[in-house]
């Protein structure tokens, strides 16, 4: 199996600080609301929050957005199990969210978490954090705040694992071609 | 005509020739021949007496979107049968000489088999007034069998009178046993199925309270009394009490009643809905071992044909009742002769000699010997295929079988010396009626 | 996640799929404290109510579940005597699928009905058993095993099942659907179920279900049960008398104030609705702190869209 290891624990952990920093700078004192995507996309939105608690205490609050019920494909797939979705006792309305997932692609999940914000409240406005930014995208979207830049193939394919989920942290790419 | 039907196996298990000429069983014997018959090489093949049937539904007059006299005397035929006993529940009603007449004449007409109309019990089948039982004895249609079948005669008064009028000429009540203030609205037998399935029960009490009183107002009159589709153990029980102490009392069960039971209905697949219902597996044991050991004296069909709309829809807006003609042989042999219960000549005796000799039908005492009426039915014990549409032959499908294994097969079958099916398929209907017309 | 075809009893659910769909349902609930309480997941699929018997609150209650999943819903009140006067069941079903329809929801007066109409191949849609004569009633059952779970395990409900909690069902057990549902469904979830009624009025064959029963009310609530379900008294569905007024049913039967005041103060009580108040159930029972009857209601639009969700919103099943 053709795997490359393109971040190890200590990239995402700075990888992550950094995006922290930027997400404080961009801030613009209406209130931070971090909503992870499932399923990775939560366990990064926590520490994402951890981190912001450290440099800026009650700055953030942390949260997740289940977009399953949004999806534009779901009749060509097998039934899907949602997950639950958390909105912080502050709501949404009139708060800087920052949506957070692991891999950025064709954008489809991310216009499913805005139709999904739309129905939750009136943010005052939508950022978005992604640990990978792979290219290919379908739909006009872009991330406000990247981890890493990956240019891919559509033959490859992004392996992102973390601790809280996999046990351990690091992203890998695969290449479909060269099967083992 | 003359048919000669080369090495049979007859009911007692020897092998013979026959030679049949001029509507009787001419010759009998070995190395037969005759120029210019029709031959049947029946090696292999079982030789048994026409079928009698005692309980047939041919919904002619009134309800021939279902089965007319015609189809029906050709699915009857296309099962081995060469007599069947035609219920009353017809539109008008068979309560007076003129209807019985009209049934018995059509089916003299087209000539597959001899249509005995049975008599209602009661005008109308409204169960109050006696119908014209003496006038319909006496009329060209001789009837003997008086049943208002598809009803109970639930008045205990109007069955005793029944019974006393009857017995004048030698006639027999034959009742549908049904309590009908026990089963108002039933749908299935009553137990622990029908409560799962959320469906009205039919307790097997309604049936033998019946069965109890009727033979002992039997006892009472002294007149003959016939139980339909006996379907219960219990019911068994109460016949072979009666029988015991000598009461006149003969008891009939239809061949669903040998092979199925309520788990078919688990489904809620109204070709398996039919009155009275499939019962326990126990049931149906107890039947089986009843007509072996003779409490139970016949198989009759209940052949009951319903349009397709009436058991497409959900079970209890379905109509009750099963097609049995063309399969009841069929059904027989998978039940008791496989089984090893009955023998092909028990077969002969409660398919054929004793429903005829119950409904006072004459000609089916003495089969296989010269001089006989040759009415008879060769099969193939050994065939086994899946029942389908195909070998249904009146107009109605409702069958519990389409689908599953039967096995044998009706090869050949003779009725008054004239072959109504040969090889397996029926002569076409103005062959047969017109050699009835010779 | 196991997708549905259709949902006709509750005993085609094993304890995962049951607990599953409890579990969505919890996901739906929350639906209904957003801005908008909607969801585009069933847009552009049809819902058909195929009601052949009056039942305005089940019918709402799937017609809101379907909205909420922003599907569009079509009501067909198909009532006529049950006995072929109507238009049959073959021909309405085929007429509105003729419409193009994604689902059938059917309430029906037969048992069976809803298997018939599943089976039969005449129409390609789900189908949703809404009640069918006095077989089954699944959502009514699913509902009420969501209900006690969540007033039992609170936020902690989520892969929660029901095992060890003692259920006392009362009233007329023959006739309904209620509670076959509910006896299935609660012994899946490991309950444990109790059924009390006239002895006219318990099935025939009942000591073969997963139950225990009995005649004496007084003596099931001696034995603390956790839920006390009344059932209504349903005076058009019996053929003949049962017992033999109503005043003698209230007081063998009927949870009255004097019943009321010996339930601990915990034990829920249940009633699937509509309520005879001074019958079977007193009107200080049904407003009481212990009676869950406006959540059953609630929960009922929550079960039903994970329902549909499970029926519709994947692509057809795999065999």
């Amino acid at each position: 199996m053709a795997a490359r290891t393109v971040l190890h624990q200590a990239d995402i952990a700075r990888a992550l600080t950094r995006i922290s920093h930027e997400i404080l700078e961009s801030d613009r004192g209406s209130g931070l609301v971090i909503l992870g995507i499932p399923t990775r996309g939560v366990a990064l939105a926590q520490r994402i929050g951890a981190i912001l608690d450290q440099l800026a205490p009650g700055s953030a609050q942390v949260g997740a957005l289940d977009v399953t019920m949004y999806r534009d494909d779901l009749a060509k797939q097998p039934t899907r199990t949602p997950s639950p979705t958390s909105v912080p006792p502050g709501g949404i309305d009139g708060k800087t969210v920052v949506l957070v997932d692991d891999v950025l692609y064709s954008g489809r999940t991310i216009r499913a978490a805005l139709d999904a914000l739309s129905d939750l409240g009136r943010p005052r406005a939508v950022r978005l954090a992604t640990l990978i930014d792979r290219g290919h995208r379908d739909l006009p979207i872009r991330a406000d705040f990247v981890g890493k830049n990956l240019p891919t193939s559509n033959s490859q394919r992004i392996y992102v694992k973390l601790l809280e989920i996999d046990g351990q942290d690091l992203v890998a790419i695969f290449d479909e071609e060269d099967h083992g | 005509m003359t048919l000669l039907i080369q090495g049979a196996t007859l009911p007692d298990g020897s092998r013979a020739d026959l030679l049949i000429d001029g509507g009787v069983v001419a010759e009998l014997g070995s190395g037969l021949s005759r120029a210019g018959s029709t031959v049947i090489d029946a090696d292999g093949l079982q030789a048994l007496p026409g079928l009698v049937d005692l309980h047939t539904h041919l919904r002619e007059p009134g309800f021939e979107q279902s089965e007319t006299v015609l189809s029906g005397s050709r699915a009857a035929a296309a099962g081995g049968f060469t007599a069947v006993h035609a219920m009353a529940n017809t539109s008008p009603v068979a309560d007076t000489a003129g209807v019985v007449e009209q049934v018995a004449s059509l089916g003299d007409q087209h000539g597959y088999v001899t249509v005995r109309p049975i008599g209602a019990v009661s005008m109308g089948l409204a169960g109050e007034r006696l119908s014209e039982i003496g006038a319909m004895a006496q009329s060209r249609a001789a009837v003997r069998v008086f049943s208002d079948d598809g009803k109970c005669v639930a008045d205990a008064l109007l069955m005793r009178r029944a019974l006393e009028y009857v017995k004048t000429f030698g006639g027999v009540i034959a009742q549908h046993a049904q309590e009908p203030r026990l089963t108002e609205g039933a749908q299935l037998n009553e137990g622990a199925l029908s409560s799962e399935l959320g469906l009205a029960g039919w307790p097997a009490v309604a049936e033998e309270a019946i069965i109890a009183r009727d033979v002992l107002l039997a006892q009472h009159v002294g007149a003959r009394l016939h139980v339909c589709h006996v379907s219960t153990a219990g019911s068994v029980e109460v016949v072979r009490w009666a029988k015991a102490r000598g009461i006149p009392v003969t008891a009939e069960v239809t061949p669903h009643h040998l092979l199925l039971d309520e788990q078919l209905a688990t489904g809620y697949d109204a070709r398996f809905k039919v009155n009275p219902p499939l019962r326990r597996a126990e049931d149906v044991l107890a039947l089986r071992a009843a007509l072996a050991d003779g409490v139970i004296d016949i198989v009759a069909t209940d052949h009951a044909p319903h349009p397709i709309e009436a058991k497409e829809c959900a079970w209890q807006e379905a109509a009750f009742g099963m097609v049995g003609l063309e399969s009841a042989l069929s059904v027989v042999q998978a039940a008791v002769v496989d089984t090893g219960q009955l023998s092909w000549s028990d077969v002969a005796r409660v398919f054929s000699s004793t429903p005829a000799e119950i409904g006072r039908l004459s000609g089916y005492d003495a089969p296989f010997t010269v001089g006989a009426p040759a009415h008879l039915t060769l099969i193939d014990p050994s065939a086994r295929r899946r029942f389908s549409i195909e070998q249904l032959r009146g107009k109605s499908l409702n069958s519990p079988y389409l689908g599953r294994e039967l096995p044998g097969r009706v090869v050949a079958t003779v009725h008054r010396g004239l072959p109504t099916v040969l090889d397996g398929e029926l002569r076409p209907v103005e062959e047969v009626a017109a050699r009835v017309a010779d | 996640m196991t997708a549905l075809k259709h949902l006709l009893s509750v005993r085609d659910l094993d304890r995962d799929a049951s607990v599953g769909i409890l579990d969505l349902a919890e996901d739906m609930a929350d639906v209904a404290t957003r801005a908008v309480p909607k969801l585009p997941t069933l847009r552009g699929r049809t819902v058909a109510n195929l009601f052949f018997e009056d039942s305005t609150r089940t019918r709402l209650s799937f017609e809101a579940a379907a909205k909420r999943l922003g599907a569009d819903v079509i009501t067909v009140s198909a009532k006529g005597s049950s006995v072929s006067k109507g238009e049959s069941l073959k021909d309405t079903a085929q007429t509105i699928a003729a419409m193009g329809i994604d689902a059938v929801v059917l309430r029906h007066g037969a048992s069976g009905a809803a298997r018939v109409l599943a089976d039969s191949g005449w129409i390609d849609a789900a189908v949703v058993n809404a009640g069918d004569g006095t077989h089954e009633h699944p959502t009514q059952g699913l509902l009420d095993s969501y209900t006690m779970r969540k007033a039992v395990h609170g936020e902690g409900s989520r892969g929660a099942d029901l095992q060890g909690l003692r259920v006392t069902i009362v009233g007329d057990i023959l006739h309904s659907r209620v509670a076959r549902s509910n006896v299935w469904l609660l012994q899946t979830l490991g309950a444990s179920v109790h059924l009390v009624g006239p002895e006219t009025l318990l099935p025939q064959g009942v000591e073969s279900w997963p139950v225990t029963s009995g005649t004496d009310f007084d003596a099931a609530l001696d034995e603390k049960p956790d839920v006390v379900m009344m059932l209504r008294v349903q005076s058009e569905r019996m053929l003949a008398a049962y017992f033999p007024n109503e005043r003698e049913y209230a007081r063998q039967w009927g949870l009255d104030d004097v019943r009321l005041a010996r339930l601990a103060p915990d034990t829920m009580v249940m009633h699937p609705g509509p309520m005879n108040r001074g019958l079977e159930i007193s009107s200080a029972a049904a407003d009481s702190a212990r009676s869950l009857v406006l959540d059953q209601v609630t929960n009922g639009v929550s079960i039903r869209m994970a329902v549909l969700y499970l029926m519709l919103a994947g692509s057809e099943q795999s065999a």
